[in-house]
């Protein structure tokens, strides 16, 4: 058994409490700690990605109890990529908190980011629905800490509102695992896979229940409409690194529902058949629509990123709510893009913040490194509204023609190219506003003795752009991934009995449960 | 019995829904804490009831409680409990520092309504 693929849980686990035990008052040490723990985990995961590159799946089973029994945490292509797509962003974000001093504004940032990192890396890899939950509590308890760090008073609000609505979707994500349990008697997915098609037709009444359920939970976490009244303030409000990082967050609910509703409720599976073309795409569009709107009506630059942020998710789920290989792959190739996309403008918003006394789109004096600032915000204002040349432009064309042949070809078609409209114009005015009309405004003296931002903080902001230019100029190699990606995920097979067939402690008596 | 859980699940979750769309943060939290109380008892539950019976599954035993949901529930617990003192230490930090503890954003004007309407 190949123990590497527990390292990125691991990993983080050991150095968090390091970081708090050893080095709390040496902001020098955890920052060390902190990137070198970054850059262990990248090689782990890129080590994880050439494994499983020959479309074998890596299987660990935790203390050799066999799956249905024990956890098992399980790699296939789709988890091994969103590990190392955290895992790059991870690195970025981390680099931008050092070099803009965000990390020492308040206390533990070190500790919680590795917290927050073993949360996402284990929802990616985890194979069993309950250690999902588990998970999500870790990553969410942890983003409970980093969202209020640096503490004030609009943050401490927005903190209150983030964590109670997370906590109703736990206790709903309770309820949905309850459900199942009660239905299936397993939690473990493969397991549930082939227990699900044996429900008889009559039968299915609580699996449905479950299923709604469970979709309502993951549709929280990736905030479609209605339920994404939590992210803009909460993204607003927090630190701009942090609000980087939560970039991926939302990506773990779209992850979520790829992986459940492929293998678990698969789109041909009588029980749950029409849920998702029924609800999920209509609300995806919405999604879409209110992001891009939202995008035009803020009057601050960081909820404007905040929604694009809501709008994007809401393409994703376009593609992922069509349901058949090419939207599943066209809606991976958006997710990368999407998230680097959304954590750039989040950590160029923060730039900007650096010269100006706030955020608001209003014309005010120039700031320091406006012109290297404003050329970010352009690139990055680019690939969010999905215009040429850059990664947006591709990911939303492979969206519309994945769209080709479902049945609402028409509304998907116009929603995405009239919100892209809107979302450029709000862009292009937010743009205007913030670094054109500066020029019209009297540079005050206080302005002018505001700093610039930290070389390191360009690099950060800029290398997530240069990996937006490469994943467009690589958008071929990257599109076949995802392609073949999606066929492995709608031919679960290989995945199912490679976790229940392999043996382990306790696996001869299947009689009794 | 199963009527009694029911029924006591159901009391607990409209309670805790009540005052979770409360419009200030103590009652929202009390609403929290039912709304988990009830998900555990659900999830005790979804093992199905049986008195009397050890959760040890042997060969030969014929009566036996499913003992996975137990140490689910062991989970809940701890996660909720850990959750539910996060939430009163930011909430209290938020109260004490802005002296307003509405859950929701008040609109600029509303400051001087006693019972804010938002």
């Amino acid at each position: 058994m190949n123990h590497w693929i527990i390292a990125p849980v691991v990993l983080p686990a050991v150095l968090a409490p390091f970081i708090v035990l050893a080095a709390r008052y040496h902001i020098g040490i955890q920052r060390t700690f902190s990137v070198a723990g970054v850059l262990a985990l990248m090689a782990i995961a890129l080590g994880l990605v050439v494994q499983v590159s020959d479309g074998s799946i890596l299987l660990y089973q935790l203390s050799h109890w066999a799956a249905p029994f024990g956890i098992v945490l399980v790699g296939d292509r789709l988890s091994t990529m969103m590990v190392l797509l955290t895992v790059v962003l991870a690195l970025f974000v981390l680099l931008y908190a050092i070099g803009s001093g965000w990390d020492n504004r308040g206390r533990h940032f070190h500790a919680l980011f590795q917290f927050q990192l073993m949360g996402i890396l284990g929802a990616f890899l985890t194979g069993d629905l309950f250690n999902l939950f588990v998970f999500f509590e870790v990553l969410l308890i942890a983003s409970y800490g980093l969202m209020i760090h640096a503490g004030g008073n609009a943050r401490l609000k927005a903190g209150v509102q983030y964590v109670l609505f997370n906590l109703v979707g736990s206790t709903l994500f309770l309820f949905a695992l309850g459900s199942i349990y009660a239905e299936t008697g397993t939690l473990n997915m493969a397991d549930l896979a082939n227990r699900v098609t044996l429900i008889g037709a009559e039968e299915t009444v609580g699996i449905r229940v479950a299923a709604v359920l469970l979709l309502l939970v993951f549709a929280i976490k990736a905030a479609v409409v209605p339920l994404h009244f939590w992210l803009p303030s909460s993204y607003a409000e927090a630190p701009a690194p942090v609000a980087a990082l939560f970039a991926i967050m939302t990506k773990v609910g779209a992850y979520a529902i790829i992986r459940v509703y492929t293998m678990i409720f698969p789109p041909d599976l009588q029980a749950t058949a029409g849920l998702h073309d029924l609800w999920l795409l209509p609300a995806a569009l919405v999604s879409l629509a209110i992001g891009m709107v939202g995008v035009l009506a803020a009057r601050r630059l960081d909820r404007l990123v905040a929604f694009s942020v809501i709008g994007s998710m809401g393409m994703v789920m376009v593609a992922i709510s069509l349901f058949t290989p090419a939207g599943i792959a066209a809606a991976l190739y958006y997710i990368v893009h999407s998230t680097l996309a959304g954590a750039a403008l989040f950590l160029i918003s923060d730039l900007v913040r650096t010269g100006r006394a706030n955020l608001e789109l209003t014309p005010q004096p120039p700031f320091g490194g406006l012109a290297l600032t404003a050329g970010l915000f352009f690139a990055g204002a680019i690939a969010m509204a999905g215009l040429p040349p850059l990664s947006g432009f591709l990911g939303k064309l492979l969206v519309l023609d994945a769209a080709i042949g479902s049945d609402l070809v028409v509304w998907i078609w116009v929603i995405v190219l009239v919100s892209s409209l809107i979302g450029i114009v709000g862009f292009a005015r937010a743009g205007s506003m913030v670094f054109w009309k500066s020029h019209g405004e009297a540079a005050s003296e206080v302005a002018s003795a505001m700093t610039r931002p930290a070389v390191l903080s360009y690099v950060a902001a800029g290398g997530l752009i240069s990996l937006l230019v490469a994943n467009t100029v690589f958008a071929g190699q990257m599109h076949a991934y995802t392609t073949t990606m999606a066929a492995e995920l709608f031919a679960p097979q290989p995945y199912i009995s490679t976790v229940v067939d392999t043996p382990g402690k306790l696996s001869k008596p299947k009689e009794g449960l | 019995m199963e009527l009694l859980v029911a029924t006591a699940i159901g009391i607990m979750t409209a309670g805790g829904l009540y005052l979770v769309l409360r419009l200030r943060t103590f009652p929202v939290i009390l609403g929290m804490s039912l709304l988990t109380y009830a998900v555990n008892v659900f999830l005790f539950a979804s093992g199905r009831l049986t008195v009397g019976a050890p959760p040890i599954l042997r060969d030969g035993v014929t009566t036996y409680t499913d003992p996975l949901p137990q140490a689910l529930v062991l989970t809940a617990i701890v996660i909720s409990f850990g959750m539910t003192a996060v939430v009163v230490m930011i909430a209290l930090g938020a109260f004490l520092g802005a002296d307003d503890d509405h859950v929701d954003d008040q609109p600029d004007t509303a400051d001087t309504k006693p019972e804010g309407k938002a």
